[in-house]
């Protein structure tokens, strides 16, 4: 594969057995945002977020998404050695999400389970764990998932994007896989751009720093040494997807890498579900999936503010066809829509105080 | 403000230093300054000024940092200098460079390094209004939730609404600085903006839009001043000597001015430069004045009595064309477009108007220009310093 010693290797071939995609099924209009918080005026990040219902949260979630990732991988739930679930809204502080989850999914009791956090790519870090995990031959199979209903505070800039949703990943040996692992990369440093403190129900963010020193350098610098590495360049893949805060930033930090906007099309689902943190490039990639051909080189590059980026380059095989039609796909999920206005979200969302 | 009789006595800008205006995450307060101040020594032939001045008014409240003067005098391996802060809020770069020239004429010392310069990203934009509104009077204006830009939408407003103007009357400054900014490559924005792009621009403040206000931006200018006795050997490049210097303030707060949109201090401050330089205004070749707001601009232009009250929003058009009798206006695009940078404007202002008397501006070049004025304001014109700059012909 590589011989850059920067690169994280697993003993063994690594793939994505299965995958599932969860979003819930209200929309909230960013004019309606403008129009709460601006008197209307103004442009919008988005065209609409994904918003969760009253009785949903990222364990509820993380077990539809783990559900649709069962019925592609076509495995017995008994067989999965980890659970891990990436997300910045575990409804617990103490108690973790991902043991209901592998209850729920029959995973339990011979298994690991464990919450990852890491801003934005809590996702993409339980992904590359898994594969550690697999690819050592701890495991046969290891589940990650990476979901959010994410935080926006009332009237700020975030409220406009920070939506709901999230994909899960059942990673295996590659003889297994529908998509096998051609490399991984992480990139890290400590770069406070948004951060939200115990105990604060409301991120926090250093507003135009979250861009250039933040979700560019880290994204672009992640990509590149993947890239390097591997020999490859951004005319080698049919797809990439990265996170996607909103739309700008995808559009253009692909652009900087040297990929078309057909390349990203399939993966930006941001205007129409909003960001989703966690799930946000994970959940980009489940519609890829959803049409991507033998064959296919997909490039997958998430961001976690504080601040890191995970890069995985990923290749189709003959089994994704065969099996992805085992659950729903992605754009049934988008086009399952319920519109609702400020008032409905704010019920929702529990962004009264009484 | 007696002229200069003197070859020996006259005030020479013997190098000049810009950092390019904009976000400069990877850099602290102290290296930009740094790296200004290098290149202007660098200019002089490494001189060691004999004293430092430093223009900000935001380090205190934004880096959390007061006593710059010793903190650049350290950081700058400038041990032992004598240094301090001159803070005037937005007019501090060009106080700092009046008492330059001030300490310079006294002969107390015979060189000074001015150097402008803020930091602004250290913060969040909240952060950052709260310190720049207090520039405002604390007591009578902010306390009632006013900032600088919303007492500049009220000039505006009022500015309108006298004359009787179109809601895009001062759009001409706006499209004139970012055509002049392109050609400056130290400017935060380097594209002309279209007529359009002014009109559905959001409102910021009404009826101020995002085109009538200057974007802050973090940067860093340093000049260092000589008395001509102690002028090093520049070879070819033109000398430039400050050949006058004024300086006024009027009330703080806007509300106790007789007529509001008459800049009062700056009317004072650029007579008072002109009678130094002992020039009348037509030997002016270009003015670099301080849009911060647009209306900054045509209130500065009536005060300098280059248009006649209620008649300044007209020049930018007639700037911008090289009509005869309309002179060229931040002609490195100004507060607009090269950036804000609060206290350090003046330097900014007094190191872009050398690179022109030298012939060094480029694609921005003004030709064959002799005499150039600049103007710093502070807070709602509250301080205005003007400086006229003269290019000496002959070595």
């Amino acid at each position: 594969m590589t011989s850059n010693p920067m690169m994280m290797v697993p003993n063994r071939e690594v793939g994505i057995a299965g995958y599932g995609a969860y979003i819930p099924r209200y929309r909230l209009p960013a004019t309606e945002v403008a129009r709460i918080w601006k008197g209307g005026s103004g442009g919008t990040p988005i065209r609409e977020k994904a918003v969760a219902g009253l009785d949903e949260d990222v364990i509820t979630m993380s077990v539809e998404a783990a559900r649709n990732a069962l019925a592609r991988a076509q495995i017995d739930p008994s067989l999965i050695r980890a659970v891990w679930v990436g997300s910045e809204s575990h409804p617990y502080a103490v108690k973790p999400t991902s043991t209901i989850v592998a209850e729920a999914i029959g995973a339990t009791p011979h298994t690991q389970a464990a919450d990852w956090e890491f801003a934005c790519k809590a996702g993409t870090e339980a992904v590359q764990a898994a594969i550690g995990m697999v690819g050592s031959g701890m495991a046969q199979y290891a589940l990650a998932i990476g979901m959010d209903t994410a935080q926006g505070r009332p009237g700020d800039a975030l409220e406009y994007t920070a939506g709901a949703g999230g994909a899960a990943y059942i990673l295996a040996p590659a003889a297994e896989a529908m998509v096998i692992l051609e490399g991984t990369y992480s990139y890290s440093t400590d770069t406070p751009d948004f951060w939200r403190r115990a105990d604060e129900k409301y991120p926090e963010h250093g507003e135009r720093f979250t861009g250039e020193p933040a979700y560019f350098k880290h994204i672009n610098a992640a990509a590149h040494e993947l890239m390097d590495s591997l020999k490859v360049q951004a005319s080698d893949y049919q797809y990439a997807v990265f996170h996607q805060p909103n739309t700008k930033f995808p559009q253009r930090v692909a652009k900087e890498l040297g990929f078309t906007n057909e390349q990203i099309e399939a993966g930006l689902l941001v205007p129409r579900i909003g960001n989703v943190y966690a799930g946000s490039a994970l959940v980009g990639l489940t519609a890829i999936l959803d049409l991507a051909h033998d064959g296919d080189r997909i490039l997958l590059v998430s961001y976690g503010s504080g601040a890191g980026s995970d890069a995985m380059s990923l290749r189709v095989t003959p089994a994704l066809e065969a099996r992805r039609d085992s659950a729903p796909t992605t754009e049934q999920y988008i086009a399952r829509r319920t519109e609702i206005d400020y008032a409905t979200y704010a019920r929702y969302r529990g962004k009264l105080n009484v | 403000m007696s002229q200069s009789t003197n070859k020996d006595q006259e005030i020479f800008i013997a190098g000049t230093g810009i950092t390019p205006a904009g976000e400069h995450w990877e850099r602290s307060l102290r290296e930009l300054a740094l790296q200004a101040i290098s290149l202007a020594r660098a200019e002089a032939g490494g001189m060691k000024p004999e004293a430092i001045y430093v223009a900000n008014m935001l380090a205190p409240a934004l880096s959390r940092q007061s006593q710059l003067g010793a903190l650049l005098a350290d950081f700058a391996s400038l041990h032992g200098v004598e240094a301090a802060t001159i803070e005037a809020a937005g007019a501090s770069g060009g106080m700092a460079l009046r008492q330059a020239y001030l300490a310079l004429r006294s002969g107390e010392v015979s060189s000074v390094l001015v150097v402008g310069v803020e930091k602004v990203t250290e913060r969040v934009s909240a952060e950052l209004e709260a310190a720049i509104t207090t520039s405002s009077d604390a007591d009578y204006e902010s306390i009632h939730g006013t900032t600088q830009t919303s007492l500049a939408a009220m000039l505006m407003r009022r500015y309108l609404y006298d004359h009787e103007l179109p809601a895009d009357a001062l759009a001409d400054f706006s499209l004139l600085a970012h055509a002049n900014g392109a050609n400056n490559p130290n400017a935060m924005f380097r594209k002309p903006i279209k007529r359009e792009t002014y009109q559905r621009s959001p409102m910021v403040s009404d009826p101020l839009n995002m085109f009538d206000a200057a974007p802050m931006a973090d940067g860093a200018a340093a000049l260092l001043l000589v008395r001509g006795d102690n002028l090093p050997d520049l070879g070819d490049t033109p000398r430039v000597r400050i050949s006058g210097s004024g300086a006024s303030t009027s009330t703080i707060a806007i509300h106790d001015r007789p007529d509001p949109l008459r800049f009062a201090a700056a009317a004072e401050a650029t007579q008072q430069a002109l009678v130094g330089a002992g020039i009348p205004l037509k030997e002016i070749d270009f003015f670099e004045l301080h849009d911060r707001y647009s209306i900054f601009a045509a209130l500065s232009l009536e005060a300098a009595g280059l248009a006649a009250p209620g008649e300044g929003w007209r020049y930018a058009a007639g700037s911008a064309s090289g009509e005869d009798g309309y002179l060229p206006l931040c002609t490195l695009g100004g507060s607009k477009a090269r950036g804000e940078i609060g206290g350090a404007t003046g330097v900014y202002q007094a190191a872009e108007a050398t690179l022109q008397l030298q012939g060094r501006a480029g694609g921005a070049q003004v030709k064959d220009a002799r005499n150039g004025m600049i103007q710093c304001l502070g807070g709602m014109a509250a301080t205005a310093v003007s400086h006229i700059l003269t290019r000496v012909d002959g070595r």
